[in-house]
């Protein structure tokens, strides 16, 4: 990281008055993570303080890890044009939890907003228009959730005689293939075919 | 005679309209010939590139980034490149540098040729077309050339490009940048100071400064409301920094300024493509680890040791350095960023790709409301969408 952005980085530290915020560097790049309900109060102060001015929002998008308790990660990368730096600023929510809409903040908030929504299933509160986006109309389910399977469960075909399009559940020609490539030897964490006794009573040959 | 009440008529605009540029379906409520209102529907082009990509090896995801702006295809593998670059901590070589900011540029010319000559179509001039499609044609031999393809080239990857210019294509590039001048000439000979065109551009959609930083807009769009942002000099990539070049900026932010922008920066690019062909050094165009790079063909029918490399890059890929990054480069259209999430396997963990159409045709309801019908079209003519990057 050099100079000028560690700067930023503990003056953003010391000068934000928001509970339970963590500001990093992560690589070369600066990281905020922020409680859910502090997002839309961080935004409006990270665009207006004179040493950050980050007045452009370029990107909202959601993370899955389902093994968190939290498992979506919300994350706002933001650039100042007047600093020429760049800053992310992160959130975790789970399932349920609605993010306060940064509409208010950023125009350019909103169909990111609904992106998130329509692909994670993230809910932000206070969107004006927090319909699906890239999806079908009238599509079920969250289509980058981790759970949430390549093939999809639905498929699309025009029907003749219905002269509409008909959707059904999806039919694979063939299994879903998804290959384990991992090498074996380099820290894959699994048992191999035939080493389940290896390790019960270590008698060897 | 009676009053009679006006209602607003609700108009859909596309998703097979010319000038909805690909799939665009536009719900336009409408007063007479004012817009009230103008809803853009996406998603008929959504592929789902990024789940894709969760499933696929670094190696494997280069392609996808082809097939988001396929009219810019290497700008965007170049963001992935050096995204992916940046989490590997690899450096790539002089001449690989050079090399990739030559087709940056080259990609950079496809664009704003495909840009600037559409526009013109959409808004009644139909000769810059058919010209700028010769152009393109050539820039699409040399794209053919380099990599095999001519759209979707998979050429820049991680750690470097695919292979070194073949011989005698230098000196073709350099004989195109004599000739192209005159294209750029003749295209603004029938349209800078055409009369209908400048009224159909003139005042239409015009963006103030402030308005497009609040709407995330970047790139012409960004330059044309007079904002002399770009990354290629602000945050420079590769060998960028040692270019000599300049940013045009407009003075009104209308669709006028924005085709005037993309016209200079073709004459800028021009200009990089020849520093670049002056100063193009000799050495590998690859990293030289065979850790991340194969190794070539020859080598392999000879050392074990680069067969097993050749066979464990293409089966499993290389595995990438938990850590996540965003980087972004300046594509054409804008800043094409990648929000790299990599969990230390040979798999992008997540991988959500930041297009700069997106953001703009956002921003389309703003910059269309109180413009005519026939606005719209302009409007959405200057701002460069590509369906394939805003959809994915």
């Amino acid at each position: 990281m050099n100079q000028a952005l560690t700067e930023l980085g503990e003056y953003i530290g010391t000068a934000l008055s928001v509970e339970g915020a963590e500001i990093a560097g992560v690589g070369d790049e600066l990281v905020l993570t922020v409680p859910a309900g502090e997002i839309e109060r961080t935004l409006t102060w990270l665009r207006d303080d004179a040493h950050c001015l980050f007045k452009v929002l370029l990107d909202v998008c959601g993370v899955d890890y389902p093994e968190r308790e939290k498992r979506f990660e919300v994350v706002y990368n933001l650039l100042s044009l007047r600093h020429n730096q760049r800053i992310r600023v992160k959130v975790a929510v789970d399932a349920d939890t609605p993010v306060p809409s940064a509409v208010g903040v950023f125009s350019a908030a909103g169909w990111y907003e609904r992106e998130a929504w329509d692909l994670y299933g993230v809910f932000f509160a206070g969107n004006p228009d927090l319909r699906r986006i890239m999806t079908d109309y009238g599509f079920e389910g969250h289509p980058l959730r981790k759970d949430f399977p390549l093939t999809g469960f639905v498929e699309l075909r025009y029907d003749d005689e219905q002269k509409r399009c008909a959707y059904e559940p999806v039919q694979l020609t063939q299994d879903f293939r998804d290959f384990d490539f991992m090498s074996p030897w380099e820290g894959a964490e699994y048992i191999l075919p035939g080493d389940e006794k290896a390790g019960e009573g270590g008698t060897g040959s | 005679m009676a009053e009679s009440e006006i209602k607003n008529l609700t108009m859909n605009f596309g998703p097979q309209h010319p000038a909805a540029h690909g799939v665009l379906r536009l719900v336009v409520e409408m007063d007479g010939e004012v817009i009230e209102r103008a809803d853009p529907h996406i998603g008929l082009l959504h592929r789902g590139t990024e789940k894709l990509i969760e499933h696929k090896t670094y190696t494997q995801a280069v392609p996808y980034f082809d097939r988001l702006d396929y009219v810019s295809p290497m700008c965007q593998e170049h963001a992935f490149a050096l995204a992916t670059e940046k989490l590997l901590g690899v450096e790539v070589p002089e001449r690989g540098q050079y090399v990739r900011v030559l087709f940056s540029e080259i990609t950079r010319l496809l664009n704003h040729i495909m840009n600037v000559c559409a526009f013109a179509l959409d808004v009644g001039a139909m000769t810059p077309f058919l010209w700028g499609f010769e152009e393109r044609e050539k820039m699409m031999g040399f794209y053919d050339k380099v990599s095999g393809a001519r759209l979707h080239a998979a050429y820049f990857r991680p750690g470097g490009v695919h292979r070194d210019l073949p011989a005698g294509l230098a000196d073709e590039i350099a004989a195109f940048c004599e000739t192209f001048p005159r294209f750029i000439d003749d295209t603004e000979s029938l349209l800078t100071e055409n009369r209908i065109f400048k009224q159909r551009t003139v005042d239409i959609g015009t963006i103030s400064q402030e308005d497009a930083l609040d709407w995330g807009l970047s790139g012409p769009m960004l330059r044309g409301s007079g904002l002399p942002w770009d990354l290629r000099k602000s945050q420079p990539y590769d060998v960028y920094d040692r270019m000599d070049f300049d940013i045009p900026v407009g003075k009104n932010g209308d669709c006028y300024d924005r085709y005037l922008v993309r016209i200079e920066e073709m004459r800028q690019s021009l200009r990089i493509i020849r520093q670049c062909l002056e100063e193009l050094p000799d050495g590998p165009v690859k990293t030289q680890d065979n850790k991340i790079s194969p190794p070539g063909r020859t080598e392999m029918k000879g050392s074990m040791e680069a067969l097993i490399h050749h066979f464990k890059l293409y089966t499993e890929g290389y595995k990438v350095p938990a850590g996540e990054t965003y980087t972004a480069v300046e594509a054409p259209k804008g800043e094409f960023g990648v929000y790299l999430v990599s969990d230390g396997s040979n798999k992008p963990y997540r991988c959500k790709i930041r297009a700069p159409g997106f953001a703009f045709l956002q921003a389309t309801e703003f910059m269309s409301k109180g413009h005519m019908l026939a606005d719209l079209v302009a409007i959405v003519g200057s701002m460069d969408i590509v369906f394939g990057e805003v959809d994915r």
